[in-house]
C-alpha cells in the first residue's frame, strides 16, 4: 500500500482490518419483507473502487419493481404502520438502532469495501452515527405532538427516498429513521455504486421484525430513482444528491402534490480570520475538504485566509497534508481512501486540469498511489480567483481552492457570492466577530471554530440552490409530516 | 350646483413610491352590479423587476431590525388601518361585500396586524432550538428570513386574505413583492397608501396590480426571488410555478388554508430558513493523565 | 558538543501567545490514537520508547541503594533480550546525583537528570534554586529538570517566570535544562501554550509537562499544545527544542501514540532521545513485556521483569 514518503525511518506498517464479512454473490430487491428477483431478471455489478474487484451484483430496478415496492409500502401504511401507536413504532426503530450497533464492524467494513472511504471514518463516524439517527428518531415517535405545537402530527404516507454514494449507510439511516418515526412507510433506492450496506440494512430491518412493506429497498441507477419519485402513489420525495438532479426531480414532480425535500450540492467557504487558533483551523480545513475524499456536499472546498496570516496558514496546511496517509481504505491508518467511481475520478481530474490551466498554483503531497483502483491525492490550489471554475463549481473531490481577503465584510461578500448555501466555517477567537460572520453567512449549517460535525439532533440542510427542507433534529421531522399552512 | 367628485388614480407601490406602470396599460375590473371600479394599472414584468430590486435593497436591513422594532411597525399598521376603516369598508362593499361582511373583514384585518405584530419577537424564541449534540459543542438552530418573497395574493379575499398572507412574511423580516387580487384590487392599493404613511421602510412591501397569468412565469423564474407564497392557484398555476422555481430553487409555499381565516406562527416559519450553528465548548484541563 | 537553547530577547509579549482551541486540540489528539502500530513499526517504536525513557525515582523514601538499582536497570533493561537499548537517563533528586554518577561512571550512555529548584513546588528563593542547580551540576548531573513558579505565572507575572528560567539556565552551564510547566496547575491550554513560549524563549532545552506529583499529569492534548509551540519556534528560528511528557505514561500503546504525535507534528528528526523523552517509572517494564511478547509470541506476566 502507498505511504507518504516523508517519513522514511518510522513508517506505519500496514494495519488492515481483517474481520471477515459476509457479502452474498447476488442481492435481490427487498420488497414487502422478502427478497424479490427483479422483474427483468437483470443484475449489475458493484465493485470496490480501491481494487476494481467485483464484490457482488445487485438487482436492476424496473418501473414494475418500483411499483411493486410502492404498493407494498402503501399496503403497509394503510394496513399497519399508519395505524400503529407512536410508542410501538418507536420500539421497532430502537431495535434497528441496537441491531446496527451489534453489527457495526461488519457494516463499516462493507461500507469501506463498496465505497472506498477509510475504515477509520466508516468505523468511527458513518456507522455509529447511523445507529444514533435511528436511536434519536425512535424516541420522537410517541412525542410528535410536542414537535410542532398546535399542529396535528399527521404522517404523509409513502416516502420515496433516493440517496447518494458518499455516505451510503448514514444517508439511508438519515432518511429512513425520521420517516418511520413520523409514521410513513418507505421505498428507498441506494446509489448504484454503493448499494451493499443499504441491503445489509434490509437484513437488520427484517431481523428487527418490522411489519412487511414498511421499508422497501430497490436497487438500480437513475431510471429506478426517477420511477420512485414520479410514482403517483408516492406522497413524499426525499432526495440527496447533486443540484442538477435535484432540479430535475423538482421539475418532474411539479404537477403532482408531493412534499419534496432536497439536500443538494455545496461550495462551502471556510474562513480563517487573523486571530484564529491557526493549528486547529488548519486541522479543520483538512477535515473540511479531505474527509471522505472530499465527497461531501458540505465540504469546505473554498478556503478564505486573511492576508496577514496567509503564509503561516499555507505552511501549516501543506505540512499537515504531508502527514495524510493515502491508500488502502481498509487499512486502519488510512486518512484518504479511494475515489468512489471512475466517472467521479474523471470529473475531479478535469477540474484539476482546469485549475492548472487557469493559472492557479497546485500543491499535492508526494505519495505513491496504488496502481489499481481510483485515486486522487489531496490537492490544494492557491492563487485562485473568485471567478475561476475551481472556486465556483462543486468538484466533489479532495480539491481545495484558496483565496485571501483583507476585511471581514469582504470575506462575507465573497463567501456568499455563490448559488449554493449548504454550509460554511469560520475560525476566529473573538466571540462578537465570530457571531457577526456566522450570522451573515447564507448557509444552513455554520461551523464556528470547527468543521464537518454532524449529529442526529442537529438540523442539516441548505439555503439557495443547496436545496430545501431540513434533515435531523426536531426540525427534520417537519419534512415527513403533513403540516397544513 | 352638484359638486363633481374627484376620482382617484390608482397606481402601483414600489420602493415606497407610487409610480404608474411603466407599460402604460390599465384594466377595468368591475365591482358590485357591474360598475367599473376604475382604471387599474396592469403591472408588467418590468414593474415586477423594479419591485424586486426595491425589495432586495431593503430586505437585509429589514431582516436585521430588532424584532421589537418590527413588532411596533406592524402594530402601527394596525393603528393606521383602524383609522381608515371607513374607506376599506367602502371598498370591500364596492367589491361585493355586504356592509356587515365588510365590517367584519376589516376587523379581522386589523386584528391580524396585532396578532402578527406580537409574533415578531416571539417566533424565534418559540421555535428555535438548542440541540444536544453528543460532543463538546454548543449547537443551536435559529430562523433567518429568506430575503425577497413574491406573493400571489388571495384572489377572493381582498383585505384580510391579503394581510394574512403578507404579515407573516414581513413579521419574519422578509421583503415582498405582492401581486394583488386581480378582480378586487382596491384594498391593496389603499393598503399601499396606509403603508406609505406608516413606519414601514419603503420597499419592504411592494404592491402590484395586474394579471396573474401574464406575470406568473416572470415571477416564478426570477433568479433574485427567494420564495413564492401563493393562494387560490389553479393546478396548472401550481405546476408552472413549481417547475419554474427550479431555476434557482426558490421555495414555493402554497397556502392551503385561507389566510383570511387562519392565524398561526407557521406561515412565519414558512418563509424562514433554519440556520444551525456549531461552536466548541472548552473545558478545563482534566484531572488525570494518559490519553 | 551541546547546542543548547539560549535565552533571547524577542520583544514577544507573552500575553499574545496564539490562542488554542481546546476541543480542536482534543480532536487532533484523538486522531493520533487511532493510528494502528503493527509489526516492525511496533518493534522499532518500542525500542525507541525504551531509549527515550528518563527512568525516574522521586520519592521521599529514596536511598542510595534504590538509586544504584535504578542506574543498573537503566543500563540493563532486560538482559535476556538481546539488542535492547539503555534508557535515556535516570532522574533523581539532587542529593542522589553523586550516587548515580558513581554507579554509572563517566562514560555511560545513560544521562543523569536531576530535579533541582525545590521540586515539586518550587517555593523557595531564586538564590536557593540557583545554588541547588549549581550543586547538582557540579555533582555530575547532565540535565536539570526545573519547575516554573506557577503561582507567579497565574498572577500574570510572566517576566518573573521568564527571568527565573533564564537564571537557572545560566546556572546550568553545559547541562541541558528541562523546564517543567506543571500543566495540571495551569488550568487552560492557552496557559500551557503561553508557559511553553516563555520557557522556550527563556532558554529551556526541553519543555516538560509535569512533576508527576499531582493527579493531573501528561496527556496527549497537553503535549500536543507544547509540541506546537516547539514547532512554531523552530519555524521562526530554526532552533530545535526538546519535549518531555512526564507522569501517567505507563503503557506502551500510549507511549507509541506519543511517538505518532511527535512524528506527525514535529517530524522524524525529533524521534531521538536528544529531543524527546518520557518521564516515567513503570513504563519501561510494560514496554519490555510487549517486546518479549513480540519476540516469543507469548503474552507476558509482570513477575518476569525486574521491579525497582
Amino acid at each position: 500500500m502507498a505511504k507518504k514518503k516523508s517519513s522514511p525511518d518510522w513508517e506505519y506498517a500496514s494495519a488492515p482490518e481483517t474481520t471477515a464479512v459476509n457479502i452474498a454473490k447476488r442481492y435481490d430487491h427487498f420488497i414487502n419483507g422478502k427478497w424479490i428477483t427483479p422483474s427483468n431478471k437483470k443484475y449489475f455489478a458493484t465493485t470496490s473502487p480501491s481494487t476494481g474487484r467485483k464484490l457482488s451484483e445487485v438487482a436492476e430496478g424496473s418501473k414494475k419493481d418500483v411499483d411493486t415496492a410502492v404498493k407494498a409500502a402503501r399496503a403497509a401504511y394503510n394496513g399497519v404502520w399508519g395505524k400503529m401507536s407512536g410508542r410501538e413504532r418507536g420500539k421497532y426503530i430502537y431495535r434497528i438502532a441496537r441491531l446496527i450497533q451489534e453489527r457495526a464492524r461488519e457494516f463499516a467494513i462493507i461500507e469501506t469495501m463498496d465505497g472506498g472511504k477509510p475504515i477509520r471514518e466508516s468505523r468511527d463516524i458513518d456507522i455509529p452515527l447511523a445507529a444514533n439517527h435511528f436511536f434519536y428518531n425512535a424516541g420522537w415517535a410517541d412525542k410528535l405532538e410536542y414537535a410542532f405545537p398546535n399542529m396535528p402530527a399527521k404522517s404523509l404516507g409513502v416516502a420515496g427516498q433516493v440517496i447518494p454514494w458518499n455516505f451510503p449507510f448514514l444517508m439511508a439511516a438519515w432518511k429512513i429513521a425520521p420517516a418511520l418515526a413520523t409514521g410513513n412507510t418507505v421505498v428507498l433506492k441506494p446509489a448504484e455504486t454503493t448499494p451493499l450496506t443499504a441491503l445489509k440494512l434490509a437484513e437488520v430491518i427484517a431481523d428487527a421484525g418490522l411489519p412487511d412493506g414498511v421499508v422497501n429497498i430497490v436497487t438500480g441507477a437513475g431510471e429506478t430513482g426517477a420511477a420512485i419519485v414520479n410514482h403517483p402513489d408516492v406522497d413524499k420525495v426525499a432526495f440527496t444528491g447533486s443540484t442538477g438532479v435535484g432540479k430535475l426531480i423538482q421539475e418532474s414532480v411539479a404537477g403532482a402534490d408531493k412534499k419534496v425535500t432536497l439536500e443538494l450540492g455545496g461550495k462551502a467557504a471556510n474562513i480563517i480570520l487573523e486571530d484564529a487558533p491557526i493549528d486547529q483551523a488548519v486541522e479543520g480545513v483538512v477535515n473540511g475538504i479531505y474527509f471522505n475524499q472530499g465527497h461531501v456536499c458540505c465540504a469546505g472546498s473554498r478556503l478564505f485566509v486573511q492576508e496577514n496570516i496567509y503564509d503561516e496558514v499555507m505552511w501549516k496546511l501543506k505540512q499537515r497534508m504531508d502527514t495524510l496517509v493515502i491508500g488502502d481504505p481498509l487499512d486502519k491508518n488510512t486518512d484518504v481512501g479511494a475515489i468512489n467511481s471512475k466517472e467521479q475520478l474523471r470529473t475531479i481530474k478535469r477540474y484539476i486540469k482546469e485549475g492548472v490551466k487557469g493559472g492557479a498554483d497546485i500543491y499535492q503531497p508526494e505519495c505513491d498511489l496504488p496502481t489499481k483502483g481510483n485515486w486522487c491525492p489531496p490537492t490544494v490550489f492557491t492563487n485562485v480567483a473568485q471567478s475561476s471554475i475551481i472556486a465556483k463549481e462543486e468538484i466533489f473531490g479532495p480539491v481545495l481552492a484558496v483565496q485571501t481577503f483583507r476585511t471581514v465584510s469582504e470575506v462575507i461578500e465573497k463567501a456568499n457570492n455563490t448559488p449554493y448555501g449548504l454550509s460554511a466555517g469560520v475560525w476566529c477567537d473573538k466571540g462578537s466577530r465570530l457571531f457577526q460572520v456566522t450570522g451573515a453567512l447564507d448557509a444552513g449549517v455554520v461551523w464556528g471554530n470547527t468543521f464537518n460535525k454532524f449529529d442526529p439532533t442537529s438540523p442539516f440542510g441548505g439555503f439557495k440552490e443547496s436545496g430545501y427542507g431540513r434533515e435531523g433534529g426536531l426540525h427534520g421531522l417537519g419534512a415527513y409530516l403533513d403540516l397544513p399552512l | 350646483m352638484k359638486r363633481i367628485e374627484v376620482l382617484k388614480t390608482y397606481k402601483l407601490y414600489i420602493g415606497g413610491k407610487f409610480p404608474r406602470t411603466e407599460s402604460g396599460r390599465y384594466y377595468t375590473p368591475e365591482g358590485r352590479g357591474g360598475k367599473v371600479l376604475g382604471n387599474i394599472c396592469q403591472g408588467s414584468r418590468k414593474d415586477f423587476r423594479n419591485a424586486v430590486v426595491a425589495a432586495r435593497s431593503v430586505a437585509g436591513g429589514w431582516g436585521k431590525r430588532d424584532p421589537y422594532n418590527r413588532s411596533q411597525i406592524l402594530y402601527r399598521i394596525a393603528e393606521m388601518l383602524e383609522g381608515r376603516a371607513a374607506q376599506f369598508e367602502d371598498e370591500l362593499k364596492q367589491h361585493g361585500s355586504t356592509a356587515a361582511a365588510a365590517r367584519k373583514e376589516l376587523q379581522v384585518a386589523v386584528d391580524q396586524c396585532i396578532y402578527y405584530a406580537g409574533w415578531c419577537d416571539k417566533y424565534q424564541q418559540t421555535f428555535s432550538s438548542v440541540n444536544p449534540v453528543a460532543s463538546a459543542h454548543f449547537n443551536f438552530s435559529v430562523y433567518q428570513p429568506m430575503g425577497v418573497v413574491a406573493v400571489f395574493a388571495p384572489e377572493k379575499s381582498a383585505l384580510a386574505g391579503l394581510l394574512g398572507t403578507i404579515l407573516p412574511i414581513i413579521a419574519g423580516g422578509n421583503a415582498c413583492v405582492v401581486l394583488a387580487s386581480e378582480s378586487k384590487p382596491l384594498c391593496a392599493i389603499t393598503l399601499a397608501e396606509v403603508l406609505a404613511t406608516s413606519d414601514l421602510p419603503g420597499g419592504v412591501i411592494n404592491i402590484l396590480t395586474g394579471n396573474r397569468d401574464e406575470l406568473l412565469d416572470n415571477v416564478s423564474t426570477h433568479m433574485d426571488v427567494n420564495a413564492i407564497v401563493a393562494s387560490d392557484l389553479t393546478d396548472a398555476h401550481k405546476a408552472a410555478i413549481k417547475a419554474n422555481a427550479t431555476h434557482n430553487l426558490k421555495r414555493v409555499i402554497i397556502r392551503k388554508e385561507d389566510p383570511a381565516k387562519s392565524e398561526s406562527p407557521y406561515p412565519i416559519l414558512a418563509t424562514q430558513e433554519i440556520k444551525t450553528t456549531w461552536h466548541p465548548i472548552e473545558s478545563s484541563i482534566a484531572a488525570g493523565s494518559g490519553y | 558538543m551541546k547546542t543548547g537553547n539560549r535565552a533571547c530577547v524577542t520583544g514577544d509579549d507573552f500575553r499574545n501567545s496564539p490562542p488554542v482551541d481546546h476541543v480542536g486540540i482534543v480532536e487532533r489528539a484523538e486522531r493520533f490514537t487511532t493510528r494502528s502500530i503493527k509489526s516492525i513499526t511496533k518493534r522499532a517504536g518500542l525500542n525507541m520508547v525504551l531509549n527515550m525513557i528518563d527512568l525516574t525515582t522521586l520519592e521521599g523514601a529514596d536511598t542510595p541503594n534504590k538509586v544504584r538499582q535504578l542506574c543498573y536497570k537503566a543500563e540493563h533493561l532486560h538482559d535476556s533480550i538481546l539488542g535492547l537499548p539503555s534508557t535515556a537517563a535516570v532522574c533523581v533528586f539532587p542529593p542522589f546525583v553523586k550516587t548515580a554518577r558513581e554507579a554509572l561512571g563517566d562514560n555511560s550512555l545513560v544521562k543523569i537528570a536531576s530535579v533541582a529548584t525545590y521540586f515539586p513546588s518550587g517555593h523557595t528563593t531564586l538564590k536557593s534554586k540557583l545554588e541547588e542547580t549549581r550543586r547538582a551540576v557540579s555533582d555530575g548531573a547532565d540535565e536539570i529538570d526545573m519547575v516554573i513558579s506557577r503561582g507567579r505565572f497565574l498572577s500574570g507575572d510572566y517576566n518573573y517566570v521568564f527571568d527565573e528560567i533564564a537564571a537557572v539556565k545560566e546556572a546550568c552551564g553545559d547541562a541541558r535544562l528541562k523546564v517543567i510547566l506543571e500543566t495540571g496547575e495551569l488550568a487552560t491550554l492557552d496557559n500551557v501554550r503561553r508557559a511553553s513560549d516563555i520557557a522556550i524563549h527563556a532558554g529551556g532545552d526541553f519543555i516538560k509537562t509535569s512533576t508527576g506529583k499531582i493527579a493531573s499529569a501528561a496527556t496527549i492534548p497537553i503535549t500536543l499544545v507544547m509540541l506546537l509551540a516547539i514547532r512554531d519556534h523552530y519555524a521562526k528560528t530554526g532552533k530545535m527544542v526538546g519535549m518531555k511528557p512526564a507522569g501517567g505514561i505507563s503503557k506502551s500503546k500510549l507511549a507509541l501514540h506519543y511517538l505518532v504525535m511527535v512524528k506527525e507534528t514535529l517530524g522524524e528528526q525529533w524521534l531521538t532521545n536528544e529531543w524527546f523523552r518520557f518521564g516515567a517509572s513503570s513504563l519501561a517494564n510494560d514496554v519490555l513485556m510487549q517486546v518479549a511478547k513480540l519476540e516469543s509470541g507469548h503474552y507476558q506476566a509482570a513477575h518476569y521483569f525486574s521491579k525497582d
